[in-house]
């Protein structure tokens, strides 16, 4: 009796695998976190996120009207002011949420791609900001963009990047950097899922004295690593 | 024993023997962002946002005529400070540099801005049916550079004097006069040849918001490059005059501010930090400085969990006590 080779496995199956691997769904959407878990700081990753899509919404609503629009109506106005605060907010909750991550020294037990992510956010996060102070067509974008040319142009990136060419500023500020911050927003919390949340110390040491003892290595979902 | 490589322990992770609590990921994000949401719009109904209102060529030559000229003056002697700003506007300075970096330099000229002919001759050979200033233009466009130079710099001589004696708060001297009825400037100026009358006609031309729209005129139709209007006005006085009254220069720390009252980019404090301290402060090349400076701490700070002693604060200080009370709480009952 002939039997059937095996069907030889497609890319769409080993990405599959890898990332079931990864993130098998219990872990990307879990009901239940480690007691450690506990604390007003984890407030403000979230709030991040939340002020993330604030800032998303009322742009998106900004966007379909056109830049001019919040000069001349009530309601353009509203939500002008709505991204405004919200920006304000999301800066506000991120500052916290790094400070936060930093006195729990989070990039502990392979999470340093979590810190990286989040760094790189807060500072993709800033031009961002810029061009859409540069984009506002009033007296403000002026001032900003004939001062902020002045440090583009002194490291060379004036030449690509030209703050007072509205057109492109505003291209920047309706696309290409939301898209960048977006982007690596999902990564970072992908891998926030991926690694859990950050354990506190006393764990590390327990492992670390056990390693000592034994030279195991553990596999899961807590932390070792201290950081020297 | 063999320490493993910090590259190793990091890689490895421990197993959470304690305890699990029931945790709502999608509710907490909904209510997050309801909470969001109703902050963002208290703090619109409470605050608002600010929006003041452009300034224009045209507002500024009808309120401020003398620095108007002044200005228009330099930019034809080639002495503004756009004019004289090199990349990526010109070739007429090497631009800021550090050491043996000149990336200014390196980038080259990408948005090429020529002052005399851009905001001065190019625009006043659009104005219609005015011999005078047509035959005044072309009387300086066939000069000699020297000559035409000559020319630019003694009608702006007079402008100068008259600017600097108003910032020393001293009497103005009497080789420049304003019409208070029309408008119009007029320099004592000898040897200035047909400036004086190029500048009438540029006046006149400012006041009639010919000049904003000359300035955005380009090879197509539609145009987004606000780049020559703004870098005009922005060697004049009014924006600079508009943006103290705002708090917004820089040894006002006016990167983080805003318009009215209003929190601007707070997030860039740090950034203009440097602005305020030596040696940035009176350095030639402050921009490059800070943005290095700027560009190592920031790299500095994306690699905090690679950098020995950094990394290591966190543990030493424990604030993590703080941050995970409860826990430890529990542990000492356990103990």
């Amino acid at each position: 009796m002939s039997v059937a080779p095996a069907p030889k496995r497609s890319w769409t199956t080993r990405t599959r695998e890898l990332a079931l691997g990864a993130l098998p769904p219990e872990k990307l959407l879990p009901d239940n976190q480690p007691t450690y878990v506990a604390s007003w700081i984890y407030v403000f990753g979230v709030a991040s996120l939340a002020a993330l899509m604030v800032i998303i919404g009322s742009g998106v609503i900004l966007s379909l009207k056109g830049p001019a629009w919040w000069h001349f109506t009530g309601i353009g106005h509203f939500f002008n002011s709505i991204h405004l605060w919200s920006v304000e907010l999301f800066f506000f909750f991120m500052v916290i949420h790094l400070w936060g991550k930093y006195w729990m020294a989070a990039w502990r037990g392979g999470r340093s791609r979590v810190w990286v992510t989040g760094a790189v956010t807060f500072l993709v996060a800033v031009p961002a900001a810029l061009t859409g102070y540069v984009s506002q067509q009033n007296f403000d974008a002026q001032w900003i963009a004939t001062q902020a040319k002045d440090g583009l142009n002194s490291v060379g990136v004036g030449a690509f990047f030209n703050v007072t060419n509205f057109g492109q500023m505003y291209s920047y500020h309706v696309l290409l950097l939301p898209a960048a911050v977006v982007a690596l927003v999902i990564v970072h919390v992908l891998l926030v899922r991926k690694h859990g949340v950050v354990p506190p110390f006393d764990l590390d040491k327990k492992l670390a004295s056990s390693q000592t003892t034994s030279g195991a290595t553990t596999s899961s979902s807590g932390a070792p690593g201290a950081p020297s | 024993m063999t320490r493993p490589r910090w590259s190793q322990r990091e890689g490895q992770t421990a197993e959470w023997n304690g305890g699990y609590a029931p945790y709502d990921l999608v509710k907490e994000l909904l209510i997050a962002v309801g909470a969001v949401s109703l902050l963002a719009v208290l703090l619109t109904v409470l605050f608002s946002s600010p929006d003041d209102r452009p300034s224009t060529i045209a507002q500024w030559s009808r309120g401020q005529p003398i620095n108007f000229v002044a200005t228009a003056a330099k930019e034809l002697a080639g002495t503004s400070g756009t004019a004289t700003y090199g990349p990526p506007y010109n070739h007429n300075g090497s631009g800021q540099h550090a050491a043996f970096l000149y990336p200014q330099k390196w980038l080259g000229v990408s948005h090429p801005i020529n002052t005399a002919n851009d905001f001065v001759i190019d625009p006043l050979k659009t104005v219609p049916d005015n011999p005078t200033l047509n035959s005044a233009v072309g009387q300086y466009q066939v000069a000699p550079e020297k000559t035409r130079t000559a020319w630019a710099e003694a009608f702006a001589k007079p402008l100068e004097e008259y600017e600097t004696a108003l910032e020393e708060n001293k009497a103005p001297p009497k080789t420049v006069s304003i019409d208070g009825s029309t408008g119009s400037v007029t320099v004592q100026a000898a040897g200035a040849g047909p400036v004086p009358t190029m500048m009438a006609g540029l006046l006149d031309l400012a006041k009639s918001g010919g000049l904003d729209g000359s300035l955005l005129t380009s090879r197509q139709f539609f145009e987004t490059d606000y780049t020559k209007p703004l870098l005009f006005m922005s060697d004049g006085g009014l924006l600079a005059e508009r943006a103290e009254a705002q708090h917004l220069l820089g040894d006002q720390w006016g990167m983080m501010n805003e318009t009215g009252s209003y929190p601007g980019q707070t997030w860039l404090w740090l950034y203009t930090v440097w602005y305020q301290i030596e040696p940035f402060k009176t350095s030639e090349n402050a921009d490059i400085l800070v943005m290095l400076v700027m560009g190592v701490l920031s790299l500095a700070f994306i690699c905090i969990p690679f950098i020995p002693g950094v990394r290591g604060i966190p543990r030493r200080i424990p604030i993590y006590r703080l941050i995970w009370r409860e826990h430890y709480r529990a542990r000492d009952a356990e103990a």
